[in-house]
């Protein structure tokens, strides 16, 4: 299996071609939103944090915002800076360079002389690298090539018993053919995490899975918040999930059976070819953008309750085994994967089906999220603002 | 029959309603290629579990063939088992840990 790609320098190659406008703080934002607004081609994502942070939460915004540059699905970056944020725009370009050969500009904004300014450089700077990515040619890659990231969100009872399983076919189908897949959300494979742990290739990564969740519990606790009683959230009780034991056994098997070659901490690539897991919090946008971070070109989500939500560098594929779900929110449902709760298909046929729209994808076909150009992020923090 | 509720591992205590059950209502399912049926003794909402067995206070409910918590009070066969009367029990994880 073969699928159209941008070729890059390093690395995977691209399935969207994208000019990523990149805030370095929140007081970016703004900017970098009306720059993408004016260039065909380019994309911005809201950063919320960027300042006034303790160590740890620097190092995390630092990991996702080169982490998203150096993602295969972007072009070009053009940085939007303040001027008195923790790491600077000219700063954050070093450390991009130093990754990555493709193009990457930045402009600050107190440097520049304000917003207006700033937007009339940020899009001239936008407009060439978007013309420029319009001449790249697509190239077949092999299937290997890809790297899918594994969410799931608004959990009800059908995630368990349907899409998650088919998700998991899906996952097993493509690791076999040598791509990489990966799971996050690690405060959900809590009650399950023995059940997952099984398939550790090693009994090291056995017992960094245990681990993983031990430190997890550890954390919040020093929070002073129980795992359990955040977990399972409300909607997912009204959606018949009544522990997160429960819960975490359902989740765990979007990720299939095959053996876990690795453990990864949030935004951090993939070394190894294989099923992969990252530990990050169960908040499914938080979640996510450490998995795009860490390079994934795409995403399968897996919802029971409904989900709008979408990313702006990587497609992100919304699936539904809740028949009332997707009738209700066919406008954001890429998949109706309710036979298999209605018996009328076999989650491993659905996960076999599966694979054809995640070929149409990666050869460029949008998911609806993608189509509304949709760019939910959420930051993970371990500490508040300082 | 309407199949309409699915039980995920053999050893399960409860199965899972995939449509509004009312109080009376049988509720059939499938263990293998058997079909199995259990009237219901309350109203079940879609999505929600239904005791295939009288299950004791503090006794597990099994799903998915593992244990995902524990019951607050006597739960009747036929009667709803959600987050009102199932809690969650903290895990022994130095005691999964693999001796290397």
């Amino acid at each position: 299996m073969q699928f159209w790609g941008y070729r890059r320098s390093e690395g995977r190659p691209g399935i969207r071609n994208h000019v990523l406008i990149l805030p370095t703080c929140a007081c970016g934002s703004e900017s970098a939103r009306i720059i993408a607004s004016q260039v065909r081609g380019a994309v911005n994502i809201v950063f919320n944090t960027g300042c006034s942070d303790v160590q740890a939460n620097t190092d995390m915004s630092q990991k996702i915002l080169t982490g998203f540059a150096c993602n295969p699905n972007v072009y070009g970056v053009v940085i939007i800076g303040l001027g008195c944020e923790t790491v600077g725009h000219d700063k954050l370009a070093e450390k991009i360079r130093k990754m990555t050969s493709k193009p990457v500009v930045s402009f600050g904004i107190q440097d520049e002389g304000g917003t207006l300014k700033t937007i009339e450089k940020g899009v001239r700077a936008a407009r060439e690298m978007a013309m420029e990515a319009g001449l790249q040619q697509k190239e077949l890659f092999d299937i290997s090539e890809l790297y899918m990231g594994i969410e799931c969100g608004g959990s009800d009872a059908t995630s368990g018993l349907g899409s998650n399983p088919a998700t998991g076919e899906l996952s097993d189908l493509l690791v076999d053919m040598g791509a990489t897949t990966c799971m996050s959300e690690s405060i959900e494979w809590i009650g399950g995490e023995h059940v997952l742990a099984k398939r550790a290739a090693t009994p090291e990564i056995h017992n960094q899975i245990i681990q993983v969740c031990k430190d997890y519990e550890a954390h919040l606790l020093a929070a002073g918040q129980d795992c359990r009683a955040g977990q399972p959230t409300p909607g997912n009780k009204a959606g018949g999930l009544s522990t997160l034991d429960e819960k975490s056994l359902g989740c765990i098997r979007k990720n299939g059976t095959r053996p876990i070659v690795e453990v990864l901490e949030q935004a951090v690539p993939p070394s190894k070819h294989g099923a992969v897991v990252m530990d990050t919090a169960g908040y499914d946008i938080s979640s996510v953008t450490s998995m795009v971070a860490s390079g994934c070109q795409l995403v399968i989500f897996t919802t029971g309750r409904g989900t709008c939500t979408g990313n702006a560098i990587a497609p992100v594929l919304k699936v539904t085994a809740n028949g009332r779900t997707y009738k209700k929110m066919e406008d954001n449902m890429d998949i109706d994967l309710s036979p298999i709760i209605r018996g009328e298909k076999t989650y491993q046929e659905m996960g076999k089906e599966m694979l054809q729209n995640i070929y149409d994808i990666c050869n460029g076909k949008l998911t609806k999220a993608e189509a509304y150009g949709f760019s939910d992020i959420a930051v993970d923090h371990v500490c508040r603002f300082v | 029959m309407e199949i309409n509720a699915l039980l995920m591992g053999t050893t399960d205590n409860v199965v899972t309603c995939v449509t509004d059950i009312r109080a009376g209502e049988m509720v059939n399912y499938k263990k293998g290629n058997e079909i199995l049926s259990i009237v219901a003794e309350q109203d079940i909402p879609y999505c929600h579990k239904l005791a295939l067995v009288d299950i004791p206070a503090d006794g597990e409910v099994i799903k998915y063939d593992e244990s995902i918590g524990k019951v607050s009070c006597h739960i009747k066969k036929g009667h709803l088992v959600d987050h009102t009367n199932l809690f969650s029990v903290p895990r022994d994880y130095d005691a999964e840990m693999i001796k290397l």
